[in-house]
């Protein structure tokens, strides 16, 4: 088990020819992901990497009965893409994609809504379930098999926490890199009951940042409903206020979205919160003893 | 991006939005000319610069003749203001904007930014204009008027009520003219991909109509490719040159007043080996993130930008090579100690794909000041460690 993605999951790449979308395509169907076809419109009837190529998502869907798309498009045409998937069905959409305007995601992400469509990202590593299936641009090979779910808003905390994990012993089942744009796709609140519900998970590493209240609401809801132990990092303690650190999203602004208000909720509500990164190997391993003894 | 106060009105006016009359000024003697061309016998000399608290800091002053406002400019203009957010070391003024005076009975204030929880715009709405709107938030929540639209239907009858009852307005006429303001800022914020909009004040006259005396706008830095307008107004000595300059290579840089240099790739790892520094006793001189695919030529920029900084005593590159694997980035951090001249100790931690091939190059390079660390924690306290043995 795991969450989302497995290795039965078909994927679509939409964005497939360009230099981005082949280069980590390549690498995906490397680490064993089901990449089964690609969309770039007027290349369709082409084939690519092995697979066929189509002009339309719709298309693409009814030669695989595709259910994922990783997206790779250009900036400017990530919201049409995001609502081409929706429109034609598909179930989850990974947006690779760094630099979609905010307000083309804000009306992407309703569409995605009211068709059904999950989303991740964009601006973000993608999703991996370890050894299974690899939907985005995170190095595979740092993934061991094991029971620790993964959710971060930050690219190469992800990849830090993992090799953690695995360095103390312990593998992951699926991580999820959710980026840090002002808008996105599932977040803490739909991916930790996620975590909870499935089997092979026994512990959820979440690293958050600075920005925005997204951890707070974890926070409540952690406290309500997950019952699994949970390890905490939250990036920015030292961030000064209303300067912007890299990600459109980590910024403090007024007097929300600190690192120490977001930790101290995380607490409260019996996470693990770590200082500082390099903890979270160690934690993981201080709370899966715990919660065996 | 932010722009300044005269601009933002330019905007409001293409749509509408009533701003009092005003042109902006270089010199004092421009400012005399303009005066003469508002008409009139009292006018405001605003400076014109990226921060709030302008007026507090000496910046905004009223003229009654001529002459007291080529005086005002001759003052205002080249200036150092320091407000309480420019930061200790202030702005240099380089412009006045020359304003025709207002008969102020009101002060409220409006404002459109997104709300990341509903993921739509907010409109927000206070009668208590001319204060800061955090502390509004904080000390008095209730006297602040919150409307989220929904972009898909757009700015309704019913947002305007939403905002005119809120706020306690009762005349009808002031309604109309209140909700017809908000709605034009509405369109302001979507048409230009603003991040923000903020006007405070917002002034009532005495004759009942709504005048934006101030405004501030800032833009989504990704959507400005399709507001070339807009990207015109850019005014670069508003921007540190530093991190100027670090965007030009694609590196993301802020500069933070402690000793030890850091260069990381991945916003919040970057973030996260600040944090870890403070963590161990020490204190970082700088946010920088090389981004995802950190080379030879990328490091090198890193080095320069982070050795300008004369507090520097230490550096740590932190990297977590996925993708790009760490030997590369081994060889990288080798090549640039060769084009830049790196004086302080180096604390070098390369995890990920070939990061033992990486330990090696580095090791046998033998390069005196380049301290090599095993992970995380162990860069940080060698760090924090060097800067403090070259105190």
């Amino acid at each position: 088990m795991s969450i989302l993605v497995n290795k039965d999951t078909k994927i679509i790449v939409q964005g497939f020819t360009g230099k981005e979308g082949t280069f980590h395509a390549e690498q995906c169907l490397a680490y064993g992901s089901q990449i089964v076809g690609g969309v770039t419109p007027n290349k369709g009837g082409q084939e690519h990497l092995g697979q066929p190529v189509f002009n339309t998502v719709k298309e693409a869907i009814d030669a695989t009965g595709a259910t994922v798309s990783m997206i790779f498009v250009p900036p400017a045409f990530v919201a049409d893409a995001v609502m081409e998937a929706a429109d034609a069905g598909i179930d989850l959409a990974v947006i690779i994609t760094e630099g979609a305007p905010v307000r083309d995601m804000q009306a992407a992400k309703a569409y995605a809504v009211k068709h059904g469509m999950k989303t991740i990202g964009p601006n973000c590593p993608g999703i991996i379930t370890a050894e299974e299936c690899k939907i985005g641009i995170m190095p595979g090979n740092i993934f061991k098999k094991g029971n620790v779910g993964l959710i971060s808003k930050s690219g190469t905390l992800t990849y830090e926490g993992a090799n953690q994990v695995v360095r103390e012993g312990y593998g992951i089942s699926t991580a999820v890199g959710i980026g840090g744009d002002p808008i996105i796709g599932l977040s803490y609140k739909q991916l930790l009951p996620m975590f909870e519900a499935d089997p092979e998970t026994e512990a959820i590493v979440m690293i958050g940042e600075i920005g925005g209240d997204l951890e707070i609401q974890a926070a409540k809801l952690i406290q309500k409903q997950i019952t699994k132990p949970v390890v905490a990092f939250i990036a920015g303690q030292t961030a000064p206020k209303g300067k912007r650190m890299g990600h459109a999203g980590a910024i403090i602004s007024g007097s929300a979205g600190t690192a120490k208000e977001k930790m101290d909720a995380l607490e409260a509500a019996g996470v693990k919160v770590v200082v500082s990164p390099a903890e979270i190997g160690k934690a993981v391993k201080e709370v899966l003893e715990a919660h065996k003894a | 991006m932010n722009i300044h106060e005269y601009q933002a009105k330019q905007i409001f006016q293409k749509y509408g939005v009533p701003t009092p009359r005003g042109i902006v000024a270089n010199t004092p003697e421009e400012a005399v000319a303009n005066a003469k061309e508002l008409g009139g016998n009292i006018w405001v000399v605003k400076a014109q610069i990226h921060a709030g608290g302008r007026g507090l800091g000496g910046g905004v002053k009223l003229a009654k003749s001529l002459d007291e406002v080529k005086t005002l400019a001759d003052e205002i203009l080249g200036m150092t203001l320091v407000t309480h957010q420019t930061g200790p070391e202030g702005k240099l003024v380089q412009k006045v904007y020359i304003e025709e005076g207002a008969d102020i009975k009101d002060e409220l204030y409006l404002g459109v930014v997104l709300d990341r929880a509903k993921e739509m715009p907010v409109i927000m709405a206070s009668t208590e204009g001319g204060m800061e709107i955090e502390k509004v938030a904080e000390e008095t929540p209730d006297k602040i008027v919150k409307v989220a639209v929904d972009p898909a239907i757009g700015f309704q009858g019913f947002h305007g009520r939403e905002l005119v009852f809120g706020l306690g307005i009762t005349d009808k006429a002031e309604q109309g003219k209140f909700i017809k303001f908000a709605k034009a800022l509405y369109t302001v914020y979507m048409e230009n991909d603003a991040e923000m909009i903020e006007i405070n004040p917002l002034i009532k006259t005495g004759a009942g109509d709504f005048l934006a005396l101030d405004g501030k706008m800032g833009f989504d830095d990704s959507a400005l490719g399709r507001h070339p307008d807009i990207e015109a107004m850019r005014d670069l000595s508003e921007e540190d040159p530093d991190e100027r300059e670090a965007g030009e290579y694609n590196l993301s840089y802020i500069a933070l007043d402690g000793e030890i240099g850091c260069m990381v790739n991945g916003a919040g790892l970057a973030m996260g080996t600040m944090d870890t520094i403070n963590y161990m006793g020490g204190t970082p001189a700088n946010f920088l993130d090389v981004g995802g695919t950190a080379n030879a030529e990328t490091v090198a920029k890193g080095f320069e930008i982070i050795l300008k900084n004369p507090n520097v005593k230490a550096i740590f590159v932190n990297i977590f090579g996925g993708i790009v694997r760490c030997d590369r980035i081994a060889n990288g951090i080798l090549e640039a100690t060769e084009k830049v001249d790196v004086n302080v100790p180096v604390v070098v931690r390369l995890d990920g794909t070939n990061a033992e091939e990486a330990a090696v190059i580095l090791d046998n390079a033998n390069i005196e000041n380049i301290i090599t660390a095993t992970d995380l924690g162990d860069g940080a306290r060698k760090a924090v460690e060097a800067a403090k043995g070259a105190n």
